[in-house]
């Protein structure tokens, strides 16, 4: 029997990209900058709290939430960092990494026909996620001159014109590194309030922002109500296997999430959570120094692409650069894949963020400063055959 | 720590160069930096670390940890004891500890001959040394940081969103 599959799947965005991740795949000694994730271990204590968890007996379902301690944890430490008030109780949940806070989100508030303004180069699942979920994706180009963040007046002007009921922000961006100033925070946070938008809001690279301090939208005056905040574990504390994550937001958006979590997911890893109390407790200097590490690799790769001809802005966060290819003349995925055949570099192809990334390419520069030097090696030779 | 120290720390051999790419600074300020450092005496040096059971020749390598216990001398406290013990070129290492005893001293030498010999021959019959305790250095784990047994850790695929 041939099981057909459901309509909505099949009209999924096809990842065009697979093909080509494939490949990568197959290849051996690739230096690959086209990681997603950190190149360091999560820190030994972390780790070793797990195991001990392990060896304790943890191994059991925990409340549909998360653990009591770990929301606790996270909103005692949204409060210091950043003044946020949430009741660890009601509005709090911890969820499998920050994707399914994602999906939880959109399912939670969607109704069908409901429209999403996501702005592009956007992260590979918010609109496949808001798809699924029945919402109508409104894409907003980002102008590498605005070194790719979305301004106030883009929202204003797209939410009046389409009539918007959600807005999609995730800063530092994957993949441009783009973050937001608290005056560009601030300048948001009036037109969501002027045009009553609810706001999905990924903010899982805060920590990873190098120029100036993070500010959560959440965090200013008269947002909260306004705001799901999503954030998570993987990038901060090197723990993207762990799987966890959180949402936080009004109770009553909590509270609906928790309703779907319930049935689809029914709770995070137990370690995951144990894990991840560790972390927030005990992890202030490993954070730092994962950072300082990151941003002297970002000097180092922006300049160095900008040296050898590809323009490159300067990100302020996360560990991505995302530099423009048009010199080559080539279409994305053309040099993505010409590049790994002859040089054995791998990176993504802007495309895969969307149709107007088209002559961008993703360069993550969470990999070693030998592995940076070797590829930036390689693209300039590459660069220099192909001239 | 200031970022040059930082860096330096971790890979003594990286030239000035590269440190200004990846601090932004210019080329002669790192310079300055590094030879100021230096002459400060915050750079004591630059080495590199061996695992020394590794070293396929004929030499042989043992280390000890002294513990030495000592009679202070009246005005000069510790110091000058100290400074006596640890001008022999064979110690590595001395610090004054608190606890049970006052001296930690490491010293290394060819084999245990060597080091036994500078203990009962150098530094038992100084005056005001009221005793020692020596522990050979059985099996390394983890030297300056580095961990000796090469384990394969996870590895990440090598592209994802």
């Amino acid at each position: 029997m041939d099981i057909s599959i459901s309509k909505k799947v099949e009209q999924l965005a096809p990842s065009g990209i697979r093909e080509f991740f494939d490949l990568v795949l197959n290849m051996k000694d690739v230096i690959s900058l086209g990681v997603g994730e950190p190149d360091f271990v999560s820190p030994w204590h972390i780790r070793e709290k797990a195991i001990h968890s392990l060896e304790q007996g943890f191994t059991s379902y925990t409340s549909n939430k998360g653990m009591p301690e770990l929301r606790k944890e996270i909103t005692h430490f949204l409060k210091r960092r950043y003044g946020m008030g949430y009741d660890p109780m009601e509005e709090a949940l911890i969820t499998v990494g920050v994707s399914e806070g994602l999906d939880l989100a959109f399912r939670a508030i969607i109704n069908p026909g409901d429209k999403v303004l996501i702005p592009e180069p956007a992260y590979v699942s918010y609109c496949p996620v808001v798809d699924l979920a029945g919402g109508k994706v409104v894409n907003v180009k980002t102008d590498p001159k605005d070194g790719f963040k979305l301004t106030a007046k883009q929202i204003d002007e797209t939410s009046a014109k389409e009539g918007v009921r959600i807005l999609m922000i995730n800063y530092p961006a994957n993949p441009t590194g783009a973050s937001y100033t608290k005056s560009e925070i601030e300048d948001i946070a009036k037109i969501v309030k002027k045009r009553n938008l609810i706001v999905v809001s990924d903010e899982v690279y805060d920590e990873l922002t190098y120029d100036f301090d993070h500010t959560p939208l959440a965090s200013l005056r008269g947002m909260k109500d306004h705001v799901i905040y999503l954030n998570g574990f993987s990038k901060a504390y090197a723990m993207t296997g762990f799987r966890i994550g959180w949402a936080c937001g009004p109770s009553k958006v909590i509270s609906a999430m928790t309703k779907i979590h319930q049935y689809t997911m029914l709770c995070a890893p137990i370690t995951g959570q144990v894990a991840a109390i560790e972390a927030l407790r005990n992890s202030f200097h490993n954070v730092q120094e994962m950072k300082r590490e990151y941003n002297r690799r970002r000097r180092y790769i922006v300049k160095a692409l900008n040296d050898i001809g590809l323009e490159c802005h300067m990100p302020q966060g996360a560990f991505y650069a995302f530099p423009s290819i048009r010199c080559t003349g080539m279409k994305s995925m053309d040099f993505a894949k010409d590049l790994l055949q002859k040089q054995k570099v791998a990176l993504v192809p802007g495309t895969a963020f969307g149709k107007s990334c088209e002559g961008y390419v993703r360069i993550s520069y969470a990999s070693s400063y030998e592995n940076l030097q070797e590829a930036i090696r390689r693209i300039e030779k590459y660069l220099k055959k192909s001239a | 720590m200031d970022e040059i120290l930082e860096i330096l720390a971790k890979d003594a051999r990286i030239t000035p160069e590269e440190i200004a790419k990846l601090t932004r600074k210019s080329v002669e300020a790192v310079k300055k930096g590094i030879k100021s450092h230096e002459s400060d005496g915050t750079i004591l040096g630059y080495k590199t670390v061996i695992d020394h059971d590794k070293v396929r020749d004929n030499s042989s390598y043992v280390q000890a940890l002294i513990e030495v216990r000592l009679s202070p001398e009246k005005n000069l406290g510790f110091d000058h004891l100290a400074e006596r013990i640890y001008s022999f070129p064979e110690v590595k290492s001395c610090y004054l500890l608190s606890g049970d005893y006052d001296l930690l001293v490491i010293i290394e030498g060819d084999n245990i001959q060597t080091v036994a010999n500078f203990v009962a021959l150098k530094l038992s019959p100084m005056e005001n040394v009221r005793g020692t305790t020596t522990h050979f250095i059985l099996k390394r784990y983890k030297e300056d940081g580095h961990i000796l047994k090469k384990k394969q850790l996870g590895k990440r695929p090598s592209i994802s969103y």
